[in-house]
């Protein structure tokens, strides 16, 4: 567990623009109509694209829309630890990966380059466009080490290339997510010796087949299935 | 030919990416052919062919796909309407082959869960997807869209029976992995698990019978039942059988992804696919066979072991996820496992005393232990407290909290006394000297 408050600072009102509010609804409408409390991470999430991070003011307007008592929002927001409870860098926030698959491929050397260029953890540089934090596996564990930078996996790097990517953020630039020593994605770099078979993508498995061992006579037909 | 598996009996034929993830794609290499026909076969077909295929779940646990399926009620009784839910919250560290699934072929997962519903009488599945693959995701929808759009699944569909299909997404918490958090995150909760019972089959999501299910599982299923369940049932040793994505990482040479048959021996594992160990067969030192929540096993029972549920279990570890966590002599353990402890600090739900207590308790021995600024006696207080956490708390995150550190002193003890003996030899024992720090 770790402590999680909202900070100190909040702004005065929060609403959700047109567009979320149309994403929002989208969500909702997923859900049983009278569960529509499930929703409370997808709109949580939409609120923290459109502002960056999860004020109080949208707290309580999610609260409001899904018909949830605010504490309950307030719990959802500070048990997930993908919801910001306080600025981060507006061009690029970068959640470094620091579990052991991607410590033991170097994540501690891109901590290095991230505390050099950007500072501490957790703290807004002094432009407001970078700051940092280490985060739990990520699940990209081939392709380790690796950060998410605004919600894009950019993979194998090396404090070089993290330096780089950093350094094209700062002028401006948005570089492509993706590995950086050329996978295409989970492969073994430059020496797939798998799925090189031609038959497996030449159609041929497309032509109607037998399922084998079916029932001779289907004794039910689907009709004679009870009907939700 | 490399491994065992041929490529023809290949289930994921895009696991890299290198073709067309869309519906065209997918249906050219197989994916939603002779579907009509295996769900025309009904429910009580579709799970004694999956029990036959010996299908073990592939989220970690390993229990028999078919036979979770057939806890499900056989009938849909007081309009309490059944569901499937399918767990991609994959966060186990180490495992990376859920992602691969979803963003290369997610026509194999659509497939599955419109099959693996019909034999649970389900008509509406939710796929919950960890927050973070917000790529992964937008390929999902995407296919789903276009599932949708060639009535393959919805109302009316070509298939015959009413199926929606839903993303829901998490917000990193690594305990919505486990099923009944998942289902408390997914009704809009904070993730802490439930007591079972009730089991999801009887009272699950909203409280109706549910069932929830590792995405490769249900990927998986379309497949065995176009093919058969004894070609499934052909590779990997008795009770072991199948393909199963190995994700590799850690020390070895190309750390990747990739399909094999059940029980390949762990070298020939390594050796064809990973491009070996860093620096050779024999610099390696350890190995986390399943994920980071199962024991650790050491080089020298690595030569000949067949990667499979009960070989491993053999060993006091386990198959988990099949993600291989490969470390070479150079690697400190005891900072590796450290780094695990704090993972499990970090992700504890605070629900039991003693995993949220415990966890916390333990990362900070482990790390004094890292640097040697410990008392050996400690090593016995940490493995007691890690026997009275495990077990005693309501899901299995205590256990997984406890093991990779059972497995470090069950084989690397040697390792941590030394460090402290060397720790202390450092240090004037004299009394009244004054000690300098050496940093």
């Amino acid at each position: 567990m770790s402590v999680r408050r909202l900070a100190k600072e909040q702004p005065a009102s929060f609403a959700f623009s047109a567009e979320s509010q149309a994403k929002a609804d989208w969500w909702k409408a997923k859900y049983p109509a009278e569960r529509k409390q499930s929703a409370v991470i997808p709109m949580l999430w939409l609120a923290q694209k459109q502002e960056g991070w999860i004020s109080e003011p949208a707290i309580q307007e999610i609260a409001r829309q899904l018909q949830m008592p605010v504490i309950r929002v307030l719990e959802v927001a500070t048990f997930y630890v993908m919801f910001q409870l306080q600025p981060v860098g507006k061009v690029a926030f970068v959640q470094l990966c620091g579990t052991t698959p991607c410590q033991l491929r170097g994540a501690l050397d891109l901590r290095a380059v991230l505390k050099a260029k950007i500072g501490e953890a957790h703290h807004v540089s002094a432009d407001g466009k970078f700051s940092w934090e280490e985060v739990e596996c990520l699940g990209a564990c081939c392709n380790a080490p690796m950060a998410a930078i605004n919600d894009y996996y950019y993979e194998d790097l090396t404090p070089e290339s993290l330096a780089q990517i950093l350094d094209d953020f700062a002028a401006g630039n948005s570089p492509q997510p993706g590995s950086y020593i050329g996978r295409k994605a989970s492969e073994p770099k430059d020496s797939i010796q798998t799925l090189t078979d031609p038959k497996l993508y030449d159609g041929s498995l497309a032509k109607k087949i037998k399922i084998p061992n079916l029932p001779e006579k289907p004794k039910k037909a689907p009709k004679a299935e009870p009907a939700a | 030919m490399v491994g065992i598996l041929e490529d023809k009996d290949r289930i994921f034929t895009n696991l890299y990416g290198l073709h067309d993830w869309g519906l065209e794609g997918a249906k050219k290499r197989g994916c939603w052919n002779g579907t009509k026909d295996i769900l025309d076969a009904g429910r009580d077909w579709i799970i004694d062919n999956m029990k036959n295929s010996g299908l073990r779940g592939r989220g970690g646990a390993g229990f028999g796909t078919g036979l979770k399926w057939s806890f499900m009620p056989k009938e849909v009784k007081d309009g309490r309407p059944h569901y499937l839910v399918v767990n991609a919250d994959e966060s186990e560290p180490g495992t990376c082959k859920d992602r691969e699934i979803m963003r290369h072929d997610p026509h194999l997962l659509i497939e599955g869960c419109l099959i693996a519903s019909r034999a649970m009488l389900a008509h509406a599945c939710y796929i919950y997807i960890r927050g973070e693959y917000v790529r992964e995701r937008e390929v999902l929808e995407a296919a789903i869209k276009q599932a949708y759009e060639a009535k393959l699944i919805g109302k009316n569909n070509i298939h015959g029976w009413d199926f929606d299909l839903y993303v829901h997404h998490g917000a990193g918490a690594y305990i919505c992995g486990e099923e009944t958090a998942l289902l408390e995150s997914l009704e809009g909760k904070k993730g802490q698990p439930r007591l079972k019972p009730p089991f999801p089959a009887g009272a699950g999501l909203y409280g109706m019978p549910t069932t929830v299910n590792n995405v490769e599982s249900i990927a998986v299923a379309g497949t065995i039942l176009r093919r058969g369940a004894s070609w499934f049932a052909g590779f990997g040793r008795p009770n072991n059988t199948g393909t199963k994505l190995f994700c590799v990482s850690g020390h070895v040479n190309t750390p990747c992804n990739v399909e094999e048959a059940m029980s390949i021996p762990f070298r020939q594992l390594i050796e064809d696919h990973c491009g070996g160990i860093r620096g050779g067969w024999g610099n390696l030192k350890a190995v986390i066979p399943g994920g980071s929540s199962v024991p650790m096993i050491p080089a020298e029972q690595c030569e000949d072991l067949p990667m499979d549920f009960d070989a491993l279990r053999a060993l006091r570890s386990g198959l988990g996820t099949a993600a291989v966590i490969v470390m070479d002599k150079d690697t400190d353990l005891v900072r590796a496992i450290a780094r695990l402890s704090y993972f499990y600090k970090h992700e504890s739900c605070g629900q039991c005393t003693p995993c949220r207590e415990g966890t916390g308790w333990m990362w900070r021995v482990m790390e004094r232990m890292v640097t040697g600024e410990a008392d050996p006696k400690e090593i016995d207080t940490l493995l007691d407290v890690t026997t009275q956490v495990e077990g005693h708390t309501i899901c299995a995150l205590g256990d997984a909290a406890a093991w990779p550190i059972q497995g470090l002193f069950r084989h690397f003890r040697h390792e941590v006394e030394d460090r402290i003996a060397s720790y202390r030899s450092g240090r004037l024992h004299v009394q009244g000297a004054k000690l300098i720090a050496a940093e």
